[in-house]
């Protein structure tokens, strides 16, 4: 047992990653199954502590530690591995999923990093990962793809600066929690924060996430913000700033994806506002909320991909993921319908779904340490997701008849949203088994009467104003400008203004220089063309007559 | 990929008849009327002053609900376009 817990779990999932294009479709598709189950046995066989050292460089670097907080989120990474590759079994495009694995694999290496040179590079492999996997649906995603990839390794340079000052100025690899009482500890946070996907630099994550295929947003969703999550709970602990920051994605998201109109585009800016409650969890940073935002990245990793499976279902059977375009399915997808009303009961907390053990954390945490605003505004955001989680199922199989029938998806599609529906019916049914995977043991309750009696009011008041208010929120073939306008817009416009000044500039140049040229030229041809002076043909008495001048010259100078 | 078809709108579904829609609304007005007097039986128990004003669930749900959906439409004045706008 001691040698398993020696083999990286992520590395298990990068091995299989990199060979899958080797194989044909069956024993791809072994390996899809497999791969996470053997990650997921290590993950469960990994003891507390340091099991893998190595030394590099002269640093003592730690590949593989383990605890409660890194085998929770191991834990959902490789479940998430698992039901992502089920759920992508149709898909044709290799590199997908081989860049898929890889990803998820490295998210899987960064959970279990006991220094920040391994975090790094795990960090910097799941940003070339995810790279591939939007990049990989073809032509349209290579441009949002470029976005995501530059915006990524901008933080990743970020992130290396800092943990290079944190290094040169502590003398200490270790990744533990740190105080925000350095720059270099700024820039840490700064790089982990980025990848949480807070505005204004989030939209990686809107721009590029729906460009993906109708598989590939399944695995976006899970593993990047959540890693995140991870790092902040890992690394800054109470950091108060967090809890603004959560704030603003709260709300930032639920604007946004409430005014969207494209299915996935819709639910990326949900994971926006999902996440944000995790970020304020972080900030609020005392032990219940610390355990929320674990179980709440947990919990969400399975609703989230729930949805984005029961999107992309529809995307796969009608080519469409406008909100406008679609209405009625429920005629033809009953199965896809029931889990997407799942997926978004979860993402409300409704009880006896996985988001309420999850998010009543949160809340406590907040009551807990007397945050009388922070509370009221994450209550107020609870019926507000509420109202934006179901516009996803009203939208798409309600609404209207569209006229489209599309059938049910493959059967390998339904079983990867029927497991991970059951995940979110059992977590909230049971949600002593979340409870247990907690970094810090707890005996909280999330079901008393008074607390599911106020939550069901919640919840209700917020399904009234969403149909009495649904004419406000009918969609339109519209997208809202968010903060990638400076550069697709404005940073366009820019870029088009500086590039006809440029021309003109070089246009004036150019026929400077070659006015200068032709002038030259002339002049050569002036003097020593056909008809110049020093080209002619002198004639032979011409040439007798200068050569005696020459001559009587040079003599009367001899005489001088 | 796709076999759909599209098909003349139907209304005949159940779920889709005015009756049904006029019940369900009925339905959800009732359990929300439910669920603010269940809680002279089922106290929740309050961490502030406000949440502990009768209904709290209620009352800050619709107005928080309303203010989000208010909110949102404003902001949308501001940054809505057609959706080909960067194309």
């Amino acid at each position: 047992m001691t040698e398993l817990a020696m083999i990286p779990p992520g590395l298990v999932l990068i091995a299989a990653g990199l060979l899958l294009p080797l194989f044909n479709a069956q024993i791809r598709a072994a390996i899809i199954v497999v791969a996470p189950l053997i990650a997921l046995a290590l993950v469960w066989n990994m003891p507390d502590g340091p099991v893998l050292t190595m030394n590099w460089l002269g640093y003592e670097l730690t590949p593989v530690t383990g605890d409660n907080l890194s085998r929770m989120f191991g834990t959902v990474f490789a479940i998430m591995a698992l039901i992502g590759g089920i759920f992508a079994l149709n898909q044709a495009r290799v590199v997908e999923l081989a860049s898929a694995f890889v990803y998820a694999g490295s998210a899987i290496g960064v959970v279990f990093a006991g220094d920040l040179i391994t975090v790094f590079i795990f960090w910097e492999l799941m940003a070339i990962g995810s790279t591939l996997v939007i990049m990989s649906n073809g032509d349209e995603a290579f441009g949002p793809g470029m976005r995501y990839a530059v915006i990524h390794f901008f933080g990743g340079v970020v992130l290396m600066a800092g943990i290079a000052g944190e290094i040169a100025t502590t003398g200490s690899i270790a990744f533990q929690p740190m105080q925000t009482d350095s720059v270099f500890r700024w820039l840490i946070l700064f790089g982990f924060v980025i990848n949480t996907g807070a505005p204004p630099l989030h939209p990686w994550l809107p721009d590029a996430y729906p460009k993906s295929s109708w598989s590939g947003m399944v695995f976006l969703s899970a593993f990047t913000t959540k890693t995140a999550v991870y790092t902040l709970i890992r690394g800054f602990p109470g950091a108060e700033v967090l809890i603004w920051v959560g704030l603003f994605m709260i709300f930032y998201g639920l604007i946004y994806a409430l005014n969207e109109n494209d299915t996935r585009r819709k639910l990326a800016y949900s994971i926006i506002n999902q996440v944000g409650f995790m970020v304020c969890a972080v900030g609020i940073g005392n032990e219940i909320a610390l355990n929320g935002a674990a179980a709440h990245a947990f919990v969400h990793i399975i609703y989230k991909a729930l949805l984005l499976m029961s999107a992309g279902s529809v995307l796969y059977m009608t080519g469409i993921s406008k909100f406008t375009q679609l209405g009625g399915l429920f005629r033809s997808m009953p199965m896809t319908t029931i889990c997407c009303i799942i997926g978004a009961l979860s993402i409300s907390a409704a009880p006896f779904t996985s988001g309420f053990p999850a998010k009543s954390l949160i809340a406590n945490g907040a009551a807990e340490a007397h945050m009388t605003l922070v509370w009221f505004l994450l209550t107020g955001a609870v019926a507000g997701v509420y109202i934006v989680a179901i516009k996803l199922p009203w939208f798409i199989f309600f609404q209207k008849d569209s006229g489209l029938r599309p059938a049910e998806p493959p059967l390998s599609m339904r079983l990867a949203m029927y497991a991970a529906s059951a995940l979110c019916i059992g977590f909230g049914i049971f949600p002593g088994a979340l409870y247990s995977m907690l970094p810090v043991a707890t005996d909280y309750n999330p079901y008393t009467g008074g607390h599911l009696v106020s939550q069901f009011q919640l919840l209700l008041a917020g399904t009234i104003v969403f149909f009495a208010l649904l004419k406000w929120l009918k969609r339109t073939e519209t997208i809202s400008l968010d903060v990638d306008w400076f550069w697709r817009g404005f940073g366009k416009l820019l870029a088009r203004e500086f590039d006809v000044r440029t021309g003109i500039a070089w246009q004036g140049l150019a026929s400077n220089v070659s006015n200068m040229v032709q002038r030259f030229v002339k002049t050569i041809y002036k003097h020593h063309g056909p008809e110049g002076m020093l080209a002619r043909t002198w004639p032979t008495g011409l040439m007798a007559f200068w050569t005696t001048v020459l001559l009587a010259a040079t003599l009367i100078l001899a005489y001088v | 990929m796709a076999d759909d078809k599209k098909l003349p709108a139907d209304h005949d579904h159940w779920l889709v008849r005015e009756s049904t829609i006029r019940n369900l609304w009925i339905l959800l007005i009732a359990v929300f009327v439910l669920s603010i007097a269940a809680e002279t039986v089922w106290h929740p128990h309050p961490h502030f002053s406000l949440d502990a004003i009768f209904g709290f669930g209620a009352w800050f749900g619709l107005l928080s609900g309303f203010a989000l959906v208010v909110v949102t439409k404003s902001w949308a004045i501001f940054v809505k376009r057609k959706d080909t706008y960067y194309d």
